[in-house]
């Protein structure tokens, strides 16, 4: 009983933490719509900046002036990033700003390796509350009976503040409808900048409050905005109370799943999240998101190759056919690779572009391809071209079953709950240790001996990853493409004309997963190896990297984002340790300048067809 | 009921010039808007003097609300000239726009639903300006009777008709002098539309001047001075009220169905 209520107390007191990083998260997100990716990054400087401090000043007053003395820092530069970046992004559409917010996270990373370097560092115990209590019986840390009590206090005044002052009345105002907001006359620059000082100020605090509980280290930023994206996503956008509810059931979920399924808690945690959106697709205490007003023009629509368009690729097919006469094996490789990040790419851009659902876990379909493969050479002893058809069907079934509950939701709800399945993906890959072997991976994954050269390696890449692009692109402009595209622009209207969007929707997810998985099992040969982090959130976020930089609505652009990125990447790597800074500054730069993506930016420098403009102006 | 609204309206008509030229409160000239690359306004000109009630008349989509929201600072892509109070307005954002005293009432209300009718009108609120009426929300609750019995609702839980009293009364909070009223009496019952339309002429009496748009023609004759119509984006008609009263050819013309 004793070791129940106690394990019930640290639930309780981790949920206090959660719910400080989520009422944060929540806040920003409700008001500025940014999903601030890095708001994991604020914690993390939360927890080193509280250590610094706390080692400088002394006595009982040094350690609370380190945690308050932390939050005031983490609110500061929450205000200098919104001044600095998100202020220029707030029209840009949704995609972009959770890119430059994760190209923040890694400027962070390397920013505090730099400054507190690579080791944990154990800070020191809040005075006076060193010691244990006992509680039936069981020590329990007194210091967790303070972060248990904190939890509430801070939502009681977050409650006051919201309700209570001018200041809060807008905030939720602004919450609902900036445009109305400021027709009445608020200034919504002031009102964004001081809603990122809160949020970012109470992650930092709660950085700030964790040093004496774990070690500060550079993993903290993912792990912890990981979950409480969780958090947030099961409470409902921009709910503080939700946040509230939804940190207590992950705090408890936690405390006790690690008693009862101690090899999937990380599993447990997301189930539950797709459970609750597939019963409350806003969360528990969301609403609908309100549809964005008078937003950005109308993208054009994709058009089919022109034939110029046509002849220039097949000088660029040319050109790759003959490229292994004239290059060395290295320059084969990364070419491989570039063949295989393409398809990857294009096979998220079908769902994105076209499909209009915008996957942030579309690792798990990569993953699954590597891991069909990989597993049926493992177990079964199967050659590459058992593994190669299996890869695309293993991820496909994937995509049928998670993309059953994802296209019940839209926007940001559907891509947390594409990042919950790919989770999921990785944690059994990760943690189920007899099958796929943990993090150890899959070893010995080589390619049959006649693809063996690279040589022929890369001509076999470019036939399947060609192959799967160029079908891809004629399913764009089948009937079923246009279906899915009319499904995407107005959901109403192509119910009302008889297309079942929906039905369309999920077997595009499908395809696009498939596409996803061939493009994993060719990267498994071509590493001869499948390890868990194929599937894990930084390999999502390179694919919408490279569709973005590319540009959503074109059909270049995830084959041009493909090629830039990898080729930045591999040179980064090359040249600098701190690559992730480089990385960083590169993706929050190219947001600021192609807010419509490379290939988009390219695009609108060509001269307009004459007379188009007066067209669409008689058709509206 | 009409006897009442005839009397307030003989006694606060002031003469039939079309309120252009240096004494206007507010004159757009050469007005453009786009959404995309879809034009929607062409050339629009409007001057409307200190006190008057204008009506801006024209069919669905022929651009009243787009006028609005241009003039409001609500339409990213306009051109033109938009002066409020002797302020060029036409390059300001919104809320400086109504910061100088330009209040904005959306035709479909947005009403704040999350906040209470008190907080709503909390997010209007605006000083007390020069030249201008100056309301409180007790005097509101005089104008508008029901929202008293309302403080504390939910703006969610309020049927249409109250919603949009709260979305003049939340307007009305910045204390403007002159406010832009998008169909005040769309989709209210005939009860609500007479209350709406003995609101306004109080308002006219309070010397606050008046822009709406209808596509009632009866409402907009019950408390307008002047009349504007607007067809495809364009300005086609200016008279008053009773000018075009008695042109059966211009309200065929612009305005019947």
């Amino acid at each position: 009983m004793g070791f129940l209520v106690a394990q019930f107390l640290s639930g309780l007191a981790h949920a206090s933490s959660l719910f400080l990083v989520a009422a944060g998260l929540s806040i920003i997100f409700g008001v500025t719509r940014i999903v601030n990716f890095a708001h994991g990054s604020f914690y993390m400087l939360g927890a080193f900046v509280a250590y610094s401090l706390a080692d400088r000043l002394s006595g009982a007053l040094g350690f609370w002036g380190a945690v308050a003395g932390a939050a005031v820092f983490a609110g500061l530069l929450g205000v200098a990033v919104e001044v600095l970046l998100l202020r220029r992004l707030y029209r840009s559409p949704e995609l972009f700003q959770l890119l430059a917010t994760f190209g923040l996270v890694l400027v962070v990373q390397d920013l505090a390796l730099a400054i507190w370097g690579p080791e944990d560092l154990l800070g020191p115990r809040a005075p006076g509350l060193e010691g244990i209590v006992r509680i039936l019986g069981r020590p329990f840390p007194q210091y967790d009976l303070l972060l248990i009590a904190l939890g509430p206090a801070v939502l009681g005044l977050l409650w006051l503040l919201f309700h209570r002052t001018r200041w809060g009345i807008l905030v939720r105002a602004a919450t609902e409808d900036r445009e109305m907001t400021g027709a009445l006359g608020v200034k919504q620059t002031r009102l964004f900048t001081s809603v990122l000082f809160l949020g970012t100020a109470l992650a930092g605090l709660a950085g700030a409050l964790q040093v004496p509980r774990e070690a500060a280290n550079l993993q903290m930023d993912i792990n912890i905005v990981v979950e409480a994206f969780v958090v947030v996503v099961i409470g409902g956008m921009g709910s503080v109370a939700g946040a509230f509810l939804a940190s207590l059931l992950i705090g408890q979920l936690q405390a006790f799943g690690i008693l009862i399924f101690p090899q999937v808690t990380l599993v447990l945690v997301f189930l539950v999240m797709a459970l609750v959106l597939v019963v409350r697709p806003y969360g528990l205490l969301g609403r609908p998101q309100a549809v964005p007003r008078a937003g950005h023009a109308p993208e054009t629509p994709i058009a089919p190759a022109s034939q110029g368009a046509r002849i220039a690729w097949a000088a660029a097919l040319a050109v790759l056919l003959a490229l292994p006469l004239a290059v060395g094996d290295y320059a084969l490789v990364v070419l491989t690779e570039v063949f295989v990040l393409a398809l990857f790419a294009s096979s998220l851009h079908f769902a994105m572009g076209p499909g209009g659902m915008v996957s942030f876990g579309h690792a798990a379909y990569f993953g699954l391809g590597a891991y069909g493969a990989g597993l049926l050479m493992k177990h079964l002893g199967a050659g590459m071209v058992p593994g190669l058809i299996a890869a695309p069907l293993a991820a496909g079934l994937g995509a049928l079953v998670f993309g059953w509950f994802c296209v019940r939701l839209s926007g940001v709800y559907l891509a947390m709950l594409t990042l919950a399945f790919a989770q999921i993906v990785w944690s059994v890959a990760f943690q189920w240790y007899s099958v796929t072997g943990g993090d150890n991976g899959i070893l010995g994954v080589w390619p049959a001996a006649w693809a063996a050269p690279k040589w022929a390696f890369y001509y076999l890449s470019l036939v399947l990853a060609g192959g799967g692009i160029y079908l891809l692109r004629r399913v764009i402009f089948s009937p079923f493409g246009y279906a899915l595209r009319a499904g995407r622009d107005s959901p109403l209207r192509s119910d009302a004309i008889g297309i079942p969007v929906k039905r369309h929707q999920w077997a595009a997810f499908t395809l696009s997963g498939a596409a996803a998985g061939l493009a994993g099992g060719l990267y498994a040969y071509s590493k001869g190896s499948v390890f868990p982090n194929l599937i894990s959130i930084s390999t999502s976020v390179d694919a919408l990297v490279m569709v973005l930089l590319g540009g959503v609505q074109t059909l270049t652009g995830p084959i041009v984002g493909a090629a830039v990125f990898h080729g930045l990447e591999t040179e980064m790597v090359r040249h600098t340790d701190y690559w992730r800074l480089l990385l960083g500054v590169a993706i929050i730069a190219m947001v600021l300048v192609f807010p419509q993506g490379v290939v988009g930016a390219l695009e609108r420098l060509r001269p307009r067809r004459p007379g188009q403009a007066r067209e669409e102006a008689v058709a509206r | 009921m009409t006897a009442a609204m005839t009397g307030h309206r003989t006694a606060t008509v002031t003469g039939t010039g079309p309120g252009t030229g240096a004494g206007a409160l507010l004159e757009v000239s050469e007005l453009d808007a786009w959404y995309g690359r879809a034009r929607i306004l062409n050339q629009v000109d409007l001057a409307v003097a200190r006190g008057e009630v204008v009506a801006l008349l024209g069919r669905n989509g022929a651009g009243k609300s787009t006028t609005f929201r241009a003039i409001a600072g609500l339409v990213e892509q306009r051109s033109g000239r938009v002066s409020f109070a002797g302020t060029d307005v036409s390059r300001r954002a919104s809320y400086e726009i109504a910061r100088l005293g330009l209040g904005y009432v959306p035709e479909d209300r947005r009403i704040f639903t999350d906040l209470t009718v008190m907080e709503n009108l909390e997010v209007g609120r605006q000083a007390p300006r020069n030249g201008a009426p100056s309301w409180t929300p007790e005097r509101l609750f005089t104008l508008f009777p029901n929202l008293a019995e309302m403080r504390n609702r939910p703006g969610g839980r309020m049927s249409g008709g109250e919603q949009q009293m709260l979305t003049i009364a939340r307007t009305l909070m910045g204390n403007p002098l002159l406010i832009l009223l998008d169909e005040p009496s769309e989709g209210l019952a005939p009860r609500i539309v007479e209350m709406m339309a003995n609101a306004i002429l109080e308002l006219k009496k309070e010397g606050l001047t008046v822009v709406l748009s209808e596509q009632n023609l009866h409402f907009a004759a019950l408390v307008s001075d002047r009349a504007v119509i607007i067809e495809t984006g364009a300005i086609r008609y200016r008279g008053t009220m009773a000018e075009l009263a008695a042109d059966e050819e211009v309200r065929r013309a612009y305005l019947t169905m």
